[in-house]
């Protein structure tokens, strides 16, 4: 695109160095998440060993379980190789995955037959693999019930948000009322409030809830539509609802500003098409602003997703055992971190709560990005 | 767009604002002006004991807790500013600053101004790390072949996507006792180092994680700053014979300047709520933020009793830094909008 310029051209060891610094700090990004997954997948011998070497390969994990040896790792350098191979052709989608998985068979039943003729070292373990921890964590401590929690919470979050946050952020992005521009602006001191500062309202409320809501479970003219959902006022103390609730306003004043600023690179003209067309405000905004606003959406969609997941300040302290979500929960296995297997089990816990967030910026990495500069770029 | 329809459409938004977050300030506030605490009456007991001839009997006054159907009684009445001195001690900051007391040390022992003096310094401390850092990753990435940017953006993005927590736990695990940086120190230095042992290591941690955790962030907003400059000026500085730190300085920094801004401001409100390293290490010996002040005075103690009042006030207190950080961006945005309506 532009004229190279040689001037422009980074000279060689300013080149070296820039690479040093990066290679480096991918090292030092990577390298705790890598070193507590890798410990996750070991017998206690292995993963407390003083040789880091075998922390990573975990000899006495491979002698007492298996693992995983180069004959087992066939079927996925088939695929990549299979994979890196077809990008070169530009092919329809259909004929590309056919020749991926035809290719990749091949591949495997080449190497599958290389691999059977050497023998020896190839078939045995390279890397030793238990799941032993992860069994204990999910089956013997019953971790999938705070994951359900969690699931639960989360999606909540997300769908209450979003359909709240839609309505206002298009509204905000239409006006420029003096009344809109001081609602923005209290939002963005309500974004910059602790959070422990609301909890200190909510918590006697929710513990209290009972005797405060009593009166309109008694008074007449409310009473018919409450007792519908219980018959006594609710203790909403360790409820999984209001937990939702408390999140969707905390973060609320974010995803409003997050939204209005996608909403407001859409063209205004069209709104006034549609209205021209006979559409009501509300119609303009879901049958024609809506569908070309899906990537905003689900951008600012992750971003509650991460609030609502990785929150322990609200969840910690509003809920209790039975309803509690997977990232305060991680603290019982801390408490017991007494034998050498306890402590492996709350890294094994740790991993699986890391998990599902490795394969959503895996596949939201650009949604994530352009969330990222959404406020900043358009101010 | 018209005010009803308008009200109609920020109406689910603003009510929920208004229900969790306006009404518990204001009874936050409410709270950290009262005391609750249960009522007790004072009933004369007569208690015998069997003795020799006639029982020996003595009667004294009991104080026991008021019951209602089961429940303790509880009341609850104004104290004025009685929470928020039991926090700020202002007696006992006289007393270090008076010639026989002992000074700052004396002042940072008290639970509020430990933490406070924690918040503040980490905010201020982390802030040139993770501008510069952010700074000298999007340069350094800006220059790299454009096949390898999306996987060194995705590692990138790791740290900041991690649950806060969990992050400090994968630090704080390379560092116990038999972790494999523990071991690696002991090899370097032929020392026995251990990071929990003492205050300033475990909060020379807590700075290094929150840079690793952040500075991605600015990261990916000077990268997507720096896809916007300016070829043309770029060539005619080069032409005008400017070198590379001259063109990074006079061009790229001045282009970037806003987004400098933007980060310092979401850094500054973020890390003024830090609560997740003081969790995550678990800190909270050595050093506490205003948060997690706040946060212990909710949990229950050993009896089950929360310090609500307590936390209020600590509460309202950590509110007023917040505002005090915000005053000043905040007064511009008052300006600004004034001079262009």
């Amino acid at each position: 695109m532009s004229i190279a310029i040689p001037a422009l051209r980074t000279s060689a060891p300013l080149r070296i160095a820039a690479g040093i610094f990066l290679v480096g700090w991918l090292v030092v990004a990577a390298f705790p998440l890598f070193w507590i997954a890798a410990l996750s997948f070991k017998v206690p011998l292995d993963a407390f060993s003083t040789n880091p070497l075998d922390v990573v390969l975990g000899p006495r994990t491979a002698a007492a379980h298996g693992g995983i040896s180069v004959q087992s790792l066939l079927p996925l350098v088939g695929i990549i190789v299979a994979w890196a191979w077809q990008r070169r052709n530009d092919l329809t989608r259909r004929q590309k995955y056919i020749r991926i998985v035809a290719t990749s068979f091949v591949t495997v039943l080449v190497l599958r037959a290389v691999v059977d003729a050497i023998g020896g070292p190839l078939t045995r373990p390279l890397f030793g693999i238990t799941w032993e921890h992860y069994y204990e964590v999910w089956v013997g401590h019953a971790f999938y019930r705070q994951f359900i929690n969690s699931a639960i919470v989360t999606a909540g979050v997300v769908c209450v948000s979003l359909t709240a946050g839609t309505l206002a952020g298009y509204a905000l992005a239409r006006t420029s009322t003096a009344f809109a521009f001081w609602l923005l602006i209290a939002a963005l001191v309500f974004r910059a409030l602790p959070h422990s500062v609301l909890l200190a309202g909510y918590l006697p409320t929710l513990i209290n809830s009972q005797a405060i809501l009593a009166p309109l479970w008694h008074w007449q003219a409310t009473a018919w539509f409450f007792q519908l959902f219980t018959p006594e006022a609710p203790t909403l103390y360790g409820r999984i609802l209001p937990v939702i609730l408390v999140l969707v306003a905390i973060n609320q004043p974010f995803t409003i500003w997050m939204l209005r600023s996608f909403f407001s690179s859409i063209p205004v003209e069209l709104d006034e098409a549609a209205q021209v067309d006979g559409c009501t405000q509300l119609q303009a905004f879901r049958q024609v602003i809506m569908p070309v606003m899906w990537p905003g959406v689900i951008t600012t969609g992750l971003f509650s997703f991460l609030l609502a997941y990785n929150d322990y300040l609200v969840t910690s302290l509003l809920l209790d055992q039975q309803s509690q979500t997977m990232v305060p929960a991680i603290a019982q296995f801390l408490n017991s971190e007494n034998s050498a297997a306890d402590q492996i089990q709350a890294i094994a816990a740790a991993v699986s709560i890391t998990a599902p967030l490795f394969l959503l910026v895996m596949v939201f990495q650009r949604q994530i990005v352009s969330g990222l500069t959404a406020g900043a770029v358009k101010g | 767009m018209r005010g009803r329809v308008f009200l109609g459409f920020i109406a689910p938004s603003l009510v929920l604002m208004i229900i969790f977050i306006a009404l518990p300030l204001v009874s936050v506030a409410w709270q950290s002006f009262h005391a609750t605490q249960g009522v007790f009456e004072d009933v004369l007991v007569e208690s015998c004991t069997p003795g020799f001839l006639t029982q020996t009997c003595v009667k004294e006054m009991q104080s026991r807790p008021v019951m209602q159907a089961g429940v303790a009684v509880t009341s609850t009445r104004f104290v004025g500013w009685d929470n928020y001195r039991q926090l700020l001690q202002p007696d006992a900051v006289a007393d270090a600053f008076s010639p026989t007391g002992h000074g700052m040390s004396a002042v940072l022992n008290i639970d509020f101004y430990n933490a406070l003096r924690f918040t503040l310094s980490f905010t201020l401390i982390t802030l040139p790390f993770i501008v510069g850092l952010g700074l000298l990753l999007a340069l350094a990435v800006d220059d790299i072949a454009h096949g390898l940017r999306g996987p060194v953006i995705f590692v990138t993005l790791l740290p900041y996507i991690i649950t806060p927590v969990i992050g400090a736990l994968a630090i704080r695990w390379l560092f116990v006792g038999d972790g494999v940086l523990t071991d690696a120190i002991r090899w370097i230095t032929g020392h026995d180092v251990s990071m929990f042992a003492q205050g300033w290591t475990i909060e020379l941690m807590m700075l290094f994680y929150r840079i690793w955790h952040i500075a991605p962030f600015a990261f990916v907003v000077f990268y997507a700053g720096l896809q916007t400059v300016n070829k043309d000026t770029i060539e005619a500085s080069v032409i005008d014979g400017a070198t590379r730190m001259e063109r990074l300085r006079y061009v790229i920094i001045p282009h970037l300047m806003p987004l400098i801004v933007f980060v310092t401001m979401i850094h500054l409100m973020d890390s003024y709520r830090v609560f997740d390293e003081v969790v995550g290490f678990a800190a909270h010996a050595y050093r506490i933020s205003l948060q997690w002040l706040t946060y212990s005075f909710l949990t229950p103690d050993q009896t089950g009793n929360r310090a609500v009042a307590r936390a209020s006030a600590s509460a309202m207190l950590t509110m007023l830094g917040i505002v005090v950080l915000l005053l000043v961006p905040l007064r511009r945005t008052w300006r600004d909008h004034r001079g262009k309506s």
